[in-house]
């Protein structure tokens, strides 16, 4: 097991430093297939007042004329020790997880990702949590009673979250919940840590926008497992022993219908992220899409640099999770 | 048995006459399991399927029943019927299985429940498929012992792995912790048999259990039933399509076809003196290795038929050689269940003598 | 191994191969009389059918086994079959038997061309179709045809009947005198199916019949050899005769020439002219039915008869029973020496350290064993004999004897 685990780190890591190398490959390039220089790139940096000493000064602080490795190793040190940026005599410190500093704001792009990146994670951790819940506990309950009014019932309504966009049911929400009903005040994003009550319910709303999508998803994944798992020879080998069968459910047919599962959960994560996004947008939070997006109007390249890689490191590392969790629930993955 | 043989079929032939006591009667039988007109039938969207129709058999402890069919004969319905694992929901199950005396058709699915895996336990053709592959097959065994006995997870390991010696797995204290599919197919059938032993069960019902495994993986398995047998005095039910697995365990032999026993005697009776077409059928079909090669097979001509629509009278008409000889009768009346001999019962509308007289003339000698 | 393969057995060699060699010539003259005799028993039919039709010499497959993640290295090898030799003559039909994983299925397969063996050669009517690319079989495989085990998964159920027998026509671009139409309810009347059952779809059909759709498709195009694996094992035991006697008669009527790979001893016996036993990737023993079913001489084969269940109680007791200890040995890591050792109650020192060869022990009947039974020839000979037995196979001129 722990071999496994390593195994993954090691995979994971190797992941991570290819997706930086494709990103910042990328974003080296842009430019020049755009056909501008790195003097238009510099001046942009400078704002206004353009000298062609402040130019040269940029160009030698952000290193933009110097070669491509370099630059990507430069990067990749910024990361882990820090940076400094030469202008004339003037010294910027950058410290250790250093992205860089936004051309426009200035900013560091790390400050910016440590404001954005909470509000797009609460909302997809949070409805992950919740999406699986509903989705599983659903689709279990189907399954077991097949045919029965719940089944049907649930099942239409999934196929109705399925069909509906988030951002329909965001703004219905809105408009239904906060506007008509006053149930709830008008979501605005708070941090965790200064009062987790308000926090929540925040994100309620987005929460339940976006996971009514996958749940329904889920709940049709799970009752088609189910049903497969309930009728594998192993289960009649539990009732055959005698187990009860409150049992013979969950810790003989739950347990493997739940395997895939988790395996297309790591696919989703990715498409998470994006979920997120869009919900965010809907409801006015200002998160990591919305980050993204001015990062990629403005031309602003360490920014959409620092979001892709921190949706990389979201997505790999949730992926390294669900590898582990699936090797706990699967013995024949860890032993292969 | 004590039904009268004369020729009143229209009056018996909803009643069966297969039980030694009618369906009316339920007093608890001396054998040690008995089984009376057990009927298991399945309404579908085709139609009603009677995979088991009136079926009667007993069996004491320490001694086999071979149960010998087709695909679709009913045999495997038989034995989960018996187990009570059919869903009452999607299952109509009728008759009675008197176990120890004690009725188990018309008890709660609660009581069968507590007697499943003590009592009666199974083991089934796929030892892969039938262990669950994410637990250990120590956990497995440990559950199940668990389930029946009051003791602590380290008695019942303990025990786990004194089964596993017993079904003769190397190293059993080690082999407890592996998986199912780090077992050989050989070694998960031996597991298999000690789970279903765990508890010491007086009723151990194998259905097919060495069909998926090697010939002399086989031969193993069929050696160490026959000794665990000895040993814990068991009744055993061996459910399976090879005849030669049969003659090896059994003391007794039921053929089944279409859900209907067709032939019931001792393994002598059948082997040596059969009675039914079907039977003959079976035999001339396979190759033997104990005999001069026969230039040609004598198969039975068809396929075995589906349950949603059997054939009238005689299931087996359409595919016997030798339904012309009664007139219309196979087609028309279904046969019972009538003693040929004493103890050896066969439902075929031939008369005996044109029975044995088929049978000495023209099937054994070209077996 | 090729020298030690069916030598007073095998036949005069087909016109396209080389004659023999003068060694080969000299070793015909001393045993071609008693190969002659022993081999002119068994063969069914008209007489003896000479040439061989396929050989197969020292054929192998090993597939890799590799470990890590972005580079994969190779930690070993599943020596599925390693080294077999048989030769199969035109009429006749040569029973493949052994437990799972002795590699049966495989070499089956190799001999179809659906897997690339990874040494060895095989010849078929002469060529060389060892590696032969897909083009160049093309116009070979209509005749060499494979029956498959399953027969509700080998076809295609979205296609009827008509369409799946009448495939091989269109794939190999033939037109049947005829017609397709007319050529396919030809081939059904032949398997005992019905004509009209030319529009039907394969889930109307029972496992049976079924296979019977699989016979009509391989004869399509008349084959002359058919590659059966396991052909009845997945049917109910009353069709199962139906089958095998199908086969037989088509044998008989078509002039086929078979290679049945099965488990079932007593179904090889049945259908078999020639039998080949094989264990852990290799050939352990092969001789004409009645020779192996009577006087088995390796005791894997022993063991094998004697595993199988009797249909006769009467036997059940007072019957010698050799039981194996344990399962199969992986073949990913074989025993060394005779592979059979760690199974074998007659092992000694020998056989873990020096690999028997297949030797023929009597005229027809070749086992690789230091210590077989049901022969005068001693174990010593045979240690001798295997002691300054030559290397791999010279080639298969040198094995034909004994022309008649």
């Amino acid at each position: 097991m722990i071999r496994y685990i390593i195994r993954r780190l090691l995979v994971a890591v190797l992941l991570l430093a290819i997706i930086s190398l494709v990103t910042f490959g990328i974003f080296f390039l842009l430019p020049k297939l755009a056909g501008q220089s790195t003097d238009d790139l510099a001046a942009r940096y400078l704002g206004r007042e353009v000298t062609p000493e402040g130019l040269a000064g940029v160009k030698a602080k952000l290193g933009l004329d110097d070669p491509f490795l370099v630059r990507y190793w430069e990067f990749v040190q910024g990361m882990f020790v820090g940076q400094e940026y030469k202008f004339g005599t003037s010294i910027t410190e950058c410290p250790a997880p250093c992205l860089g500093y936004s051309y426009r704001t200035n900013e560091p792009v790390f400050d910016l990702l440590l404001d954005r990146a909470p509000v797009t994670f609460s909302i997809a951790l949070g409805a992950a949590v919740l999406w699986l819940l509903a989705g599983v506990t659903i689709g279990v309950i189907s399954a077991l009673k097949r045919g029965s009014v719940f089944d049907r019932a649930s099942m239409s309504a999934a196929l109705a979250g399925v069909s509906l966009p988030m951002f329909f049911t965001g703004l219905v929400s809105i408009w239904l919940i906060c506007r008509q009903l006053k149930l709830l005040p008008t979501p605005r994003y708070h941090e965790f840590l200064d009062n987790p009550a308000t926090w929540a319910q925040a994100l309620i709303l987005p929460w339940i926008t976006l996971a009514f999508l996958y749940a329904a998803m889920y709940a049709r994944l799970t009752r088609a497992g189910m049903l497969e798992t309930m009728g594998e020879d192993y289960i009649r080998t539990a009732r055959a022993k005698g187990l009860p069968e409150r049992t013979v459910i969950t810790r003989h047919g739950l347990r493997s219908a739940l395997t895939p599962i988790i395996t297309i959960f790591g696919l989703d994560i990715g498409l998470l992220l994006g979920g997120a996004v869009i919900t965010e947008t809907t409801f006015s939070f200002a998160g990591l899409g919305q980050l993204m997006l001015q990062g990629i109007t403005r031309s602003d390249l360490p920014v959409a640099l620092g979001v892709t890689m921190a949706t990389g490191l979201f997505v790999i590392v949730a992926n390294l999770v669900v590898d582990i969790l699936y090797a706990v629930a699967d013995p024949r993955v860890r032993l292969a | 048995m004590a039904r009268k043989n004369d020729k009143r079929d229209d009056e018996m032939r909803d009643g069966t006459s297969t039980a030694p006591a009618g369906p009316a009667d339920s007093r608890p039988p001396s054998s040690f399991l008995e089984v009376r007109d057990l009927r298991i039938h399945f309404p579908t969207d085709d139609g009603l399927v009677k995979s088991v129709d009136g079926l009667s058999f007993q069996l004491e402890r320490g001694k086999t029943l071979g149960i010998v069919g087709e695909s679709g004969s009913g045999k495997s319905v038989t034995s989960l019927g018996i187990l009570g694992l059919h869903n009452r929901r999607n299952a109509r199950v009728s008759g009675e299985i008197w176990l120890d005396g004690q009725e188990l058709v018309g008890a709660s699915e609660e009581q069968v429940r507590r007697l499943r895996g003590r009592d009666m336990a199974m083991i089934f053709q796929d030892p892969l498929s039938s262990m669950h592959p994410f637990y250990t097959v120590g956990h497995q065994i440990i559950e199940a012992y668990r389930i029946h006995n009051d003791v602590t997870r380290k008695v019942a390991r303990k025990h786990a792995i004194d089964m596993l010696g017993r079904v003769g797995i190397p190293r059993p204290d080690r082999r407890v912790d592996d998986y199912p599919h780090q077992f050989s197919g050989g070694m998960r059938q031996r597991a298999m048999i000690a789970m279903a032993l765990s508890c010491d069960p007086e009723l151990l019902i194998a259905d097919e259990p060495t069909t998926a495994l090697d010939v002399t993986v086989q031969a193993q398995i069929l050696d160490l039933l026959r000794d665990l047998q000895r040993e814990f005095n068991s009744a055993i039910i061996m459910i399976t399509h090879d005849l030669g697995v049969v003659a090896e365990l059994s003391d007794d032999i039921l053929v089944m076809y279409g859900g209907r026993c067709v032939e019931y005697g001792t393994v002598d009776d059948v082997f040596h003196a059969p009675e039914h077409p079907y039977t003959w059928g079976l035999l001339g079909s396979m190759p033997r290795l104990d005999r001069e090669r026969s230039e040609r097979l004598l198969p039975i001509k068809g396929t075995p038929p589906s349950l949603i629509n059997l054939p009238s009278g005689c299931a087996f008409n359409p595919r016997c050689a030798y339904a012309e000889l009664n007139g219309g009768k196979s087609t028309e009346e279904r046969p019972d269940l009538r003693d040929a001999a004493p103890g050896h019962r066969v439902a075929c509308h031939l008369p005996a003598e044109k029975r044995r007289q088929i049978w000495n003339d023209e099937i054994a000698p070209k077996l | 191994m090729g020298d030690n393969v069916s030598t007073s057995d095998n036949p005069a060699p087909g016109p396209e191969e080389t004659p023999p060699d003068a060694a080969a010539s000299e070793k015909a003259a001393s045993e071609g009389a008693a190969g002659a005799a022993a081999a002119a028993a068994p063969v069914k039919g008209t007489g003896r059918r000479g040439e061989t039709l396929l050989e197969v010499e020292d054929l192998g497959k090993h597939f890799p086994v590799t470990q890590g993640i972005v580079f994969k290295r190779q930690v070993g090898a599943v020596k599925a079959v390693d080294g077999v030799s048989f030769s199969v003559r035109k009429g006749e039909t040569l029973g493949l038997v052994g437990e799972s994983g002795c590699g049966k299925t495989t070499t089956g397969r190799m001999i179809m061309r659906l897997l690339e063996p990874s040494f060895g050669k095989i010849t078929f009517e002469g060529h060389d179709i060892t590696h032969m690319s897909q083009r160049d079989m093309r116009p070979l495989r209509r005749d060499i045809q494979m029956i498959f085990q399953d027969p509700y998964s080998s076809l295609n159920p979205r296609q009827t009947v008509g369409s799946i027998v009448g495939a091989a026509f269109r794939l190999q671009g033939e037109q049947p005198r005829q017609g397709v139409r007319a050529a396919v309810q030809e081939l059904l009347e032949m398997v005992g199916l019905s004509p009209e059952h030319y529009n039907r779809y394969p889930h109307e059909f029972s496992g049976g019949q079924r296979q019977r759709i699989g016979i009509a498709r391989t004869l399509a195009l008349r084959p002359k050899l058919i590659v059966a694996d396991e052909p009845v094992s997945a049917l109910d035991v009353s069709v199962q005769a139906q089958v095998v006697n199908l086969l037989e008669d088509l044998q008989d009527e078509l002039d086929l020439t078979y290679v049945v790979i099965a488990h079932d001893l007593s179904v090889v016996r049945h259908i078999s002219d020639r039998v080949a036993v094989m264990y852990l990737g290799k050939l352990v023993e092969i001789a004409d039915r009645a020779d192996l079913y009577e006087r088995p001489m390796h005791p894997y084969t022993n063991a094998l008869l004697s595993a199988v269940p009797i249909p006769d109680p009467s036997k059940r007791e007072g019957r010698d029973r050799i039981r194996l200890q344990g399962d199969v040995p992986s073949p990913l890591d074989p025993p060394p020496a005779c592979r059979f050792h760690t199974r074998c109650w007659k092992a000694q020192e020998i056989c873990k350290q020096v690999e028997p060869p297949l030797q023929e022990l009597s005229p027809g009947h070749m086992a690789a064993c230091h210590f077989p039974e049901n022969t005068t020839v001693s174990a010593t000979d045979l240690v001798a004999k295997a002691a300054v037995a030559p290397g791999p196979a010279p080639g298969p001129a040198d094995s034909p004897v004994g022309k008649d």
